[in-house]
């Protein structure tokens, strides 16, 4: 499935603004990043956030990632 | 997600009422108890020797004379912190900005501390603390500290194999900028300055610190998130988290300034090298010159947009001040900039440099206000330019559900194009203006974020509940949490008693922060309220002897359903509370959830000024905040964020900033010089709330608290630039600079 | 040096502490007598969260001496409420939810009732420029105006009452 990268994060995959993941969790989806392109662990540090379907994930990694919605990876947040 | 979070579009009993708080009365008969309010017996008084230089190598600290002053229980310095980051940078840098190791990096920079049988001998003490300093050149603003001959602040962090003090440099967007400029028929190109600014809370720093032999330890501070100073606090002094106790005192003001530690780790290990309690309170003077303000800021912006109003290439560059250590200011700025708008050509770039200046930390929507006045003083001159009001050429451009977000990720329901229309169908927009007066508009936004949370429900045996809550509050969330308790359970709100919990009573609470307070522990709160209602279903199974898949709990009552049950009266939570003992004993509710699907939200507001053109003051007529609250829980405290935002907004954009010597010193670190606005420089703040419910929370709920600081600078200055006809481009805006702007015009 | 001891009435009680004479008296009041409901916000005379007032006077009790308080009379925060009932200004705080953090609370409570008794039905601009020397950073003023307002508006209809039924 299309996951679309933003920021730092297209850096680390070679400038790409989206690059192709098969996963069914966000997990998943990481794990596979952080393996394909190994630049990505230090965002990793950082964190990374994950949008599926509209819906912001920051740290809830089970969720299921279901066919053909929006997959878009930016990096983690914070407020003050 | 484990739980159900969508949006249910229910009716309220109590949710949306103005009931009273219930931290109220203790706070107005001076009950209330904050981090300076904590005595403990024995208790000595811990003061900080500071860096008189903005950037210095530290030869040697000799402290041998200090020590032995009568009075004095311990001194340290970086020797009594020895490294315990295991290679975590960020870890560290919080390390070595509570204490200087081998160089003091900005004016205030702690290099030693000590802890005394009373304030005056602390005081005798420090002076008695021989600092030898080798001075370095200093770098203080953002541009010049760019420039390849500058003085490096952090020389682990490099550019191109070479020392540098630009630390980061992020893009965000989509579609191609120089392509749609091509599609333009005007193209506006402009930069803008922010000078730094502090969030300004009212209460220093300060906390009770007791660290026991035996490797156990208990903080009382002043903090928006006791867990996490926990978890830094443990990890710098190679302590077990479990082993400190870390409880929040109510707090005076944070808005992001109190989500990171300053005196506590030192507190602590003055602490337990005199093995007595250590308080430790911060001065006004310090609170400005080492605690975490904001960035100051450069930015370029170039907006291309056709003759109809539509934008066709929309960019910013934004080099924003981190202060002596990097952070994510520049992300986070990047990521806001444009998020108002539906564009097809995006890119914002955020640039983190470094300076001889404090650490900065969050201030309220961190790094979106600085890029949003660029950017919105800027549409304000595109408008100007094509002849369109300003706020049709935001309509022309608003984003809505389904648009592609500049930011990445495409919008669900979202309130900025409804916030738009208020602002146009307003009152105030009808008023007339007079000599010298302008009126300015602006939009802003903030993303709001979720995470970790645990919230714990009990149920005495009297059917009144008690509520404790990890998030600390800082403007209102127990009388929130307690409401939406009483809505859930269906009992009344007079008797959900909710608390903040310490570390101890509790599994890890993020930072409140974000605007996430009301959001995560709310539905923290209603799960729990949800499990303790199928615990009083089965009790009340259990005093009818029938199966629990025949009880239903409505209105705060037990019922049996079916026919064979219609002579059961119902059972209320008070009399199945009153049975508990026998029933299986107290009853509770819990639920710990990492609380995703936060709502964005978004706001617009107008702004009348009236500018005296011949001492430059600026004073503000009307004010009006329009924002999407998602669901107001209880609207007076969301009326309070919306005024109380906007006014950090309105001092930040005409008065406050921070101002730096040639020699690199702070120059105004108090509120007489440093001027925030007093209660004559406001009128009163009109406030609409509309409410676009967050698909991914029960009641709808968005976070509030942060994004009304957004549009302020903006607003002010389009009004500013209105009221005397030039554009202003450097915040604050403040007499001086408004007569300059005056007299270059004029020559 | 050695401290002095001190002799003096706050809210109506006769106190006596000791301390250093270069204490000030809202280190005193909090350190020595544990009357924490004034604060240090700054410690200069700026935010005015130290708010007492010293013979029915409103000061900053940051810039005057623990020592000076000798034979003197003060009110702090904690001697407004009458027994179990709230001042009307504190009531209305509460009501009008003219408060969020509170830290600045007992300060602006002191302040407006120096104001009200001596001004007991101020214009809204005459409210703004007594309170302009308590710094609020939450609520950007508005709701402790009306705050204001309403409370006066209850004091003035009490002491209306009270007048008619000395009649």
């Amino acid at each position: 499935m299309q996951v679309s990268l933003t920021g730092p994060l297209r850096a680390a995959a070679g400038g790409a603004a989206d690059v192709d993941i098969n996963a069914r969790t966000i997990r998943e989806l990481l794990g596979k990043l952080i393996e394909q392109y190994p630049g990505m662990n230090n965002h990793m540090e950082q964190g990374i956030a994950v949008s599926v379907d509209g819906t912001m994930y920051r740290d809830d990694w089970d969720v299921e990632i279901p066919d053909g919605v929006e997959v878009v990876l930016l990096p983690r947040i914070q407020g003050g | 997600m484990k739980h159900d979070q969508s949006y249910t579009d229910q009716d309220f009993k109590v949710i949306g009422s103005r009931v009273p708080r219930p931290d109220g009365v203790d706070k107005v008969t001076g009950r209330a108890r904050y981090g300076a309010d904590a005595y403990a017996p024995g208790q000595l008084t811990g003061l900080v020797l500071r860096s008189p230089h903005a950037h210095a190598r530290i030869k040697k600290i000799d402290i041998s004379k200090a020590e032995k002053l009568p009075g004095v229980k311990a001194v340290i310095t970086a020797a009594d912190l020895p490294d315990l980051t295991e290679g975590r940078r960020d870890l560290f840098d919080t390390l070595e900005n509570c204490m200087a190791r081998d160089r003091a990096l900005y004016d205030g920079h702690a290099v030693a501390a000590v802890a005394a049988i009373d304030r005056n001998t602390a005081k005798q003490a420090l002076k008695l603390i021989k600092v030898s300093y080798e001075k370095q050149p200093h770098v203080t603003d953002v541009d010049e500290a760019m420039k390849p001959d500058a003085p490096i602040v952090q020389p682990h962090i490099q550019q191109d194999g070479k020392p540098s003090n630009i630390a980061q440099r992020m893009e965000f967007g989509h579609g191609d900028v120089d392509e749609g400029l091509k599609e333009a028929d005007v193209v506006i190109e402009k930069s803008y300055k922010t000078e730094q600014t502090h969030q300004g809370y009212i209460e220093p720093h300060a906390c009770l610190a007791s660290v026991s032999p035996d490797g156990t330890g208990d903080l009382w501070v002043t903090t928006q998130g006791h867990f996490q100073y926990r978890n830094v606090c443990a990890s710098l002094l190679g302590m077990d988290v479990a082993k400190l106790k870390v409880t929040s005192s109510e707090i005076g003001g944070g808005f992001g300034g109190k989500t990171h530690v300053w005196i506590e780790p030192l507190a602590l290990a003055l602490s337990r090298k005199a093995n007595r309690p250590v308080k430790m309170v911060m001065s006004r003077e310090e609170v400005f010159k080492a605690s975490g303000p904001t960035c100051s800021t450069s930015m370029d912006v170039r907006i291309g947009a056709r003759k109809d109003g539509t934008i066709t290439s929309a960019f910013i560059e934004c080099r924003y001040m981190d202060g002596a250590f990097p952070g994510i200011w520049g992300m986070l700025g990047g990521m806001t900039a444009w998020a108002c708008y539906d564009l097809k050509n995006v890119k914002s770039v955020g640039v983190d440099v470094l300076c001889n200046r404090p650490k900065v930390a969050a201030y309220r929507a961190p790094s979106a206000p600085m890029m949003a006045f660029g950017v919105e003083s800027t549409l304000d001159l595109v408008a100007a330019e094509i002849g369109m009001d300003p706020i049709d050429l935001r309509l022309k451009n608003v984003a809505r559900e389904g648009t592609r977000s500049s930011y990445g990720p495409t919008y669900g329901p979202i309130g900025i194009e409804a916030t738009l229309q208020a602002v146009k169908n307003h009152p105030q927009m009808k008023k007339k203006l007079g000599k010298n007066q302008g009126r300015g508009m602006a939009c802003g936004f903030w993303f709001n974020i979720g995470g970790q949370t645990c919230v714990d429900l009990n149920i005495g045996v009297d059917g009144t509940v008690s509520l404790t809550q990890g998030t600390v509050d800082v403007g209102g969330a127990r009388a929130s949490m307690a409401m939406i308790a009483a809505e859930e359970l269906g009992i009344p709100y007079e008797d959900v008693k909710s608390n903040v919990g310490d570390t101890a009573s509790l599994g890890h609470n993020d930072t409140t922060e974000g605007s996430r307070g009301t959001f995560s522990s709310g539905l923290a709160t209603i799960f729990a309220a949800r499990d303790a209602i199928q615990v009083l279903k089965e009790r009340a199974a259990k005093m009818w002897d029938i199966p629990v898949e025949q009880v239903t709990w409505e209105n705060g009552e037990a019922r049996a359903v079916g026919a064979e049950h219609n002579n059961l009266p119902p059972l209320s939570l008070k009399e199945i509370a009153a049975k508990s003992p026998t029933t299986g004993g107290p009853i509770a509710g819990h639920n710990e959830v990492t609380a995703d699907g936060a709502g964005v939200s978004f706001a617009s507001h107008i702004c009348d000024v009236e500018v005296d053109p011949e001492t430059g003051r600026t004073e503000i007529l009307r004010y009006t905040v329009v924002q999407d609250a998602g669901k107001a829980i209880h609207p007076d405290y969301v009326e309070g964020q919306m005024q109380g935002a906007a006014a950090q907004g309105i001092g930040w954009a005409l008065n406050e900033e921070y101002i730096y010597g040639k020699d690199g010193l702070l120059q105004n670190p108090g509120f007489l010089d440093y001027r925030i606005p007093v209660c004559s420089d406001l009128p009163f703040i009109d406030t609409k709330i509309l409410e676009i419910p967050n698909p991914n929370h029960p009641y709808g709920i968005r976070g509030v608290g942060e994004t009304s600081i957004v549009p302020p600078l903006a607003a002010i200055g389009n009004a500013v630039s209105q009221a005397v006809g030039v554009r202003l481009d450097h915040v604050p805006m403040s007499p001086p600079r408004i007569l300059k702007a005056l007299d270059e015009q004029a020559a | 040096m050695s401290s002095v001891l001190v002799s003096t009435t706050v809210n109506g009680d006769p106190v006596q502490f000791a301390c250093p004479p270069d204490e000030t008296l809202l280190n005193s009041l909090r350190d020595r007598l544990g009357l924490t409901g004034a604060k240090e916000g700054c410690g200069t005379g700026d935010c005015g969260s130290c708010s007492i007032t010293l013979d029915g006077r409103l000061v900053c009790s940051c810039l005057v001496l623990g020592v000076e308080a000798e034979g003197r009379e003060i009110t702090t925060v904690e001697g407004l409420a009458e027994g179990s009932t709230l001042h009307p200004l504190q009531q209305q705080f509460i009501d009008q939810a003219a408060l969020q953090c509170g830290i600045c609370t007992p300060g602006f409570l002191v302040a407006a009732k120096a104001l009200l008794d001596r001004n007991p039905d101020p214009t809204e601009t005459e409210i703004r420029y007594a309170l302009a020397g308590n710094l609020c950073r939450c609520t950007g003023y508005d709701k402790i105006v009306r705050a204001v307002q309403a409370a006066a508006k209850d004091m003035r209809k009490a002491a209306k009452k009270n007048a008619k039924k000395k009649k």
